[in-house]
């Protein structure tokens, strides 16, 4: 890195951002092109159907459509949805584009038409007879295990998907050994992401140039550039993927959807463009859930605190169909099962289930979030078994600083950490020990006070291509343009983070010039290298360091091409202030864009050297990085409503190095807050039928503004040692972090209640029935 | 079966036919081109397709087009004009949001800009509190409220001192 920073680091407003307060960005239902037609989807009101017949013939005469497809028409025209994911013995669980024999959820695809406007495309699916012969739905994930549920794919003799195991360490031993043994079951719910965008395609096919062009709200372009290809067995280079501006993904877009292949088919066969814009309802019942797991955790501890070992039995709810990652996400909960803590054995199993509901697959955080909360309701468990404070339990198990990189009996070594550090921040921050003294004299005035903590790590910048099913490096090229204006493409994929600023900063930085010349390019595959894309907090650790590694390529050629023209060694020169030249003798020295300008007239380069200016580096990490921290929380529960108030949030960071800490503090507020929904408010609730009846946002709460208190939030530095800027990522620390520590919180103003564990969301109702119940024990 | 409506948006006059039951947003959106009010929900939950109808903020989602005949509306394209802007174009409440990072993926933002000029022509000086209470109709994913909060708290201060 530079030596003096004038631009990382630092707090640079946005260059993303005056587009989008102008309402001049561009979504993709705001792309409009010549002879748009528009395609509507109808759906399966049943979650576990035969198809006995489709008649299409009153859709396919009504007033403005143009054609009208069922499932059946396009079997044998389009491949399945992807999954990248392969897990050992693995059952198949493939999803056609459009149902063709049978439905398994509620919300799948089942005909689309297609007619000159939305009104009508929507008005024609009304027109469409389907009729239905329903089978019995297989809705509850404990259930659909046992011998006697119904079974979702014929040929299938149950609807286990696979079990998953890993197991490190002395189990038997450490259970032998344990002073006590607590054994808790927790259900981590369903969730449904919500990006303020739907999802939405815009397909056009040129068949003179044989070249279809999707634009769609996508965190992944080059990947579903691959995909789409084979789905629709186009030659990769005929299809090109663009994302415009995208409205939030928080993994939901991190996916090859039907509707991305069936758009591209339709314009194809048309000749027309088409355009698909998911409504909030779609959204809901058809792009992806995230979490939903059964674990039953068993921990061996001593009588000082030591955790000795421990055993998770998870059950994890796929859906009825895998999506990209969908089997892959609930094995990240095994990897991560260690936390930030030393603990010499664990052992887990996993169970994946079918069942006839949405996919899961990664939603922010994905699979992590349930390790952590796990782990840290499990330590406050200990905690409250010994009448020992939480924060000093945790202090016990965690790891000596000597012992990083610290290998987990999991399988996954934490790069770099400190632990103890960010827990003394947030205590500090927080007024712990005060706010343990006032705990007290709220209960004895009768309130119902509750502090929660949580000491995270998670496993971040996804990741080394050895793990990754469709390999974890990332591009990036910059190209200095003839003008001396900088043109940085990145294979990262951003959607609100942030890294049109961020990487700016990091070209300003090392070229020595002014972040207005730097501009980002990401998300169009004709334009940008092949790239992963942004998931997995990967974007500035993966994607950051890529174009890290471009940059300072090219700044040895502008180096060697000025120290030629300046008759200096280009080891001794300095990039600053849009000048190049001789630290200890500033006389020697030539502006950026002269340099720019002489590798583009070529009239004068050092012998060998090629004209122009370009420089293109892929970045393979050798390992994931491991961001932490430590955040503290105050809840106060009305004792005549159950509700529960959050009165106060600490929270400290650690994700290493910080390219700009104002994006920063957004990614772990708004993490935060979506942990807040899960903790507070959200669940995707499927009836007996398997009918989602939270489906709209009427009947599914997010996080209001008013819901929340000021969130305090502060740092520590621990660079990684696995990327040369040290950055760790920070995108799903917030979601990853804050559950658990809003559920100790829940867990320990309910304490005096003999109340041990309280499952997710803590809605009024379920706070209220448990207080009651143990008001009535008491009496 | 159509309708003629009639509606100043953004200063400009417009008279169209239109189907009855057309919604305002779509109004907006596909006839006038003015794409920056978004659709999030279809159900005036989320708030991202909040315009000012006769300055008075509304959900232009749950509305119709025929509804707004003779009305005078304001999108987030024509918002920098309804305050002095410090010659930078850009509203006070932009500039906020901008200045404090009060946005990220930016789709719920130009519902959020006009909810927060209504608040602020109702109220000059909101509270922390009363400004998270305006945007109980606003919904945002990405930013967890807190800088969006700022953003208001800086276009108050701003309008202010420009009055003065």
């Amino acid at each position: 890195m530079p030596e003096a920073n004038r631009y990382l680091g630092k707090p640079l407003k946005r260059k993303e951002d005056p587009r989008l307060i102008q309402g001049l960005a561009h979504y993709v239902d705001d792309l409009v092109l010549p002879g748009l037609h528009h395609a509507a989807i109808l759906r399966s009101p049943y979650a576990h159907a035969q198809i006995r017949s489709i008649d299409v013939s009153k859709a396919q005469s009504a007033p403005g459509v143009v054609l009208v497809l069922t499932g059946a028409d396009i079997r044998d025209s389009i491949g399945v949805v992807p999954c990248a994911a392969q897990i050992p013995d693995m059952k198949a669980a493939p999803r056609p584009v459009l149902a063709h024999d049978r439905v398994r959820f509620v919300g799948e695809g089942v005909a689309v038409v297609v007619a000159a406007d939305r009104y009508a495309a929507r008005d024609a699916i009304d027109l469409i007879e389907v009729d239905y012969q329903p089978l019995t739905p297989v809705v509850d994930p404990e259930k659909a295990i046992e011998k006697s549920s119904p079974v979702l794919y014929e040929g299938y003799k149950d609807n286990i998907a696979y079990r998953w195991q890993l197991e490190g360490g002395n189990l038997k031993a450490a259970f032998k050994n344990a002073d006590k043994v607590i054994k808790q079951r927790m259900v981590n719910q369903r969730l449904i992401p919500v990006a303020m965008e739907t999802r939405g395609v815009v397909a056009e096919y040129k068949p003179g140039e044989r070249q279809l062009t999707v634009w769609s709200s996508t965190q992944i372009p080059h990947l579903l550039r691959t995909q789409l290809a084979a789905m629709l067995d186009q030659p990769e280079h005929s299809v090109r993927v663009i994302t415009p501006e995208v409205g939030g993904g928080f993994g939901s877009k991190l996916n090859v959807y039907a509707e991305e292949a069936l758009v591209g088919f339709l314009a194809m066969r048309l000749g027309k463009p088409v355009k698909w814009i998911e409504t909030r309802r779609e959204n809901f019942q058809n792009t992806i859930h995230g979490r939903d797991q059964i674990q039953d955790v068993e921990v061996a501890f001593k009588r000082d605190g030591t955790i000795l070992g421990l055993r998770v039995h998870a059950l994890a709810d796929l859906g009825a169909y895998y999506q990209l990652l969908t089997p892959l996400i609930p094995t990240l909960t095994g990897l991560m099962a260690s936390g930030c803590y030393k603990i010499p054995a664990i052992g887990v199993e996993i169970i994946g289930v079918l069942t006839n509901k949405m996919s899961t697959d990664a939603y922010r955080g994905a699979g992590r979030p349930e390790a952590t909360y796990m782990i840290e309701r499990v330590l406050d468990l200990v905690a409250a078994e010994l009448k020992k404070d939480p924060a000093d339990v945790r202090r016990k198990n965690f790891p000596k600083l000597a012992d990083f990189p610290y290998a987990t009996p999991t399988g996954v070594i934490y790069d770099s950490a400190n632990y103890p550090r960010s827990l003394d921040l947030a205590l500090k921050n927080s007024g712990y020990k005060k706010l343990r003294q006032e705990q007290v004299k709220a209960r004895k005035q009768g309130r119902c006070v509750g502090i929660g903590l949580s000491t995270y790590v998670e496993i971040c910048a996804m990741g080394p291509s050895s793990a990754m099913p469709a390999g974890g490096w990332e591009s990036s090229t910059v190209r200095v343009e003839p003008s001396g204006m900088v043109n940085l493409m990145t294979g990262a994929s951003p959607h609100g983070q942030g890294q049109e600023t961020s990487f700016a900063q990091l070209g300003a930085e090392i070229l020595g010039i002014e972040p207005a010349d730097v501009n980002v390019i990401h998300g169009d595959t004709a334009i940008v290298p092949y790239g992963i894309g942004t998931f997995g907090s990967r974007g500035t650790a993966v994607g950051g360091t890529a174009a890290y590694m471009s940059l300072m390529k090219l700044r040895g050629k502008l180096a060697t091409l000025a120290g030629f023209l300046l008759d200096v060694d280009p080891a001794k020169l300095v990039f600053s202030k849009m000048k190049i030249f001789v630290k200890s003798q500033p006389s020697k020295s030539i502006g950026f864009g002269e340099v720019v300008a002489a590798a583009y007239s070529a009239k004068k380069l050092p012998p060998g050297m090629e004209p122009g200016l370009d420089a293109t580096s892929f970045f393979e990490p050798g390992n994931f990085t491991f961001p932490f921290g430590a955040h503290v929380c105050v809840v106060e529960i009305d004792k005549e409503t159950g509700d529960v108030r959050l009165m106060k949030y600490v929270a400290v960071d650690d994700c290493g190095n910080v390219l700009n800490p104002l994006l920063v503090d957004g990614q772990v507020h708004g993490g935060i807050v979506q942990s807040f929904g899960q903790a507070m408010l959200e669940e995707a609730v499927y009836d007996e039928q398997g009918q989602l009846i939270t489906g709209e946002l009427m009947d599914y709460a997010i996080p209001r503004a008013a819901d929340l208190p000021w969130m305090e939030t502060d740092r520590t530095v621990t660079p990684s040692p696995v990327n040369p800027l040290g950055v760790k990522g920070v995108g799903e620390a917030g979601t990853i972090g804050a559950t658990p520590a809003l559920a100790n919180a829940v867990a320990d103003a309910l304490s005096p209640y003999g109340v041990r564990h309280v499952d997710m969301p803590f809605k009024r109702e379920r706070i209220w029935k448990l207080m009651q119940a143990s008001s009535r024990r008491a009496k | 079966m159509s309708a003629e409506i009639e509606v100043r948006v953004n200063g400009k006059s417009y008279r169209n036919q239109v189907e009855p039951r057309l919604l305002l947003v779509h109004y907006l959106r596909d006839l006038l081109g003015l794409t920056g009010t978004h659709v999030g929900c279809e159900t005036s939950i989320c708030g991202a397709c909040t315009v000012l109808l006769n300055g008075k903020a509304v959900k232009s989602c749950t509305m119709l087009a025929v509804q707004a005949s003779g009305c005078e509306i304001t999108t987030i394209e024509g918002v920098s004009a309804l305050a002095p802007t410090n010659g930078s174009g850009l509203h006070p409440v932009q500039e906020g949001f901008w200045e404090e990072h009060g946005l990220q993926c930016g789709f719920c933002t130009p519902g959020m800009i006009i909810t927060s000029v209504d608040l602020l022509r109702r109220n000059a000086s909101p509270s922390q509190t009363e400004i998270r209470d305006a945007f109980s109709g606003n919904l945002c994913r990405c930013t967890g409220y807190q800088h969006i909060v700022k953003a208001v708290e800086y276009a108050a201060k701003k309008m202010k001192s420009r009055k003065r």
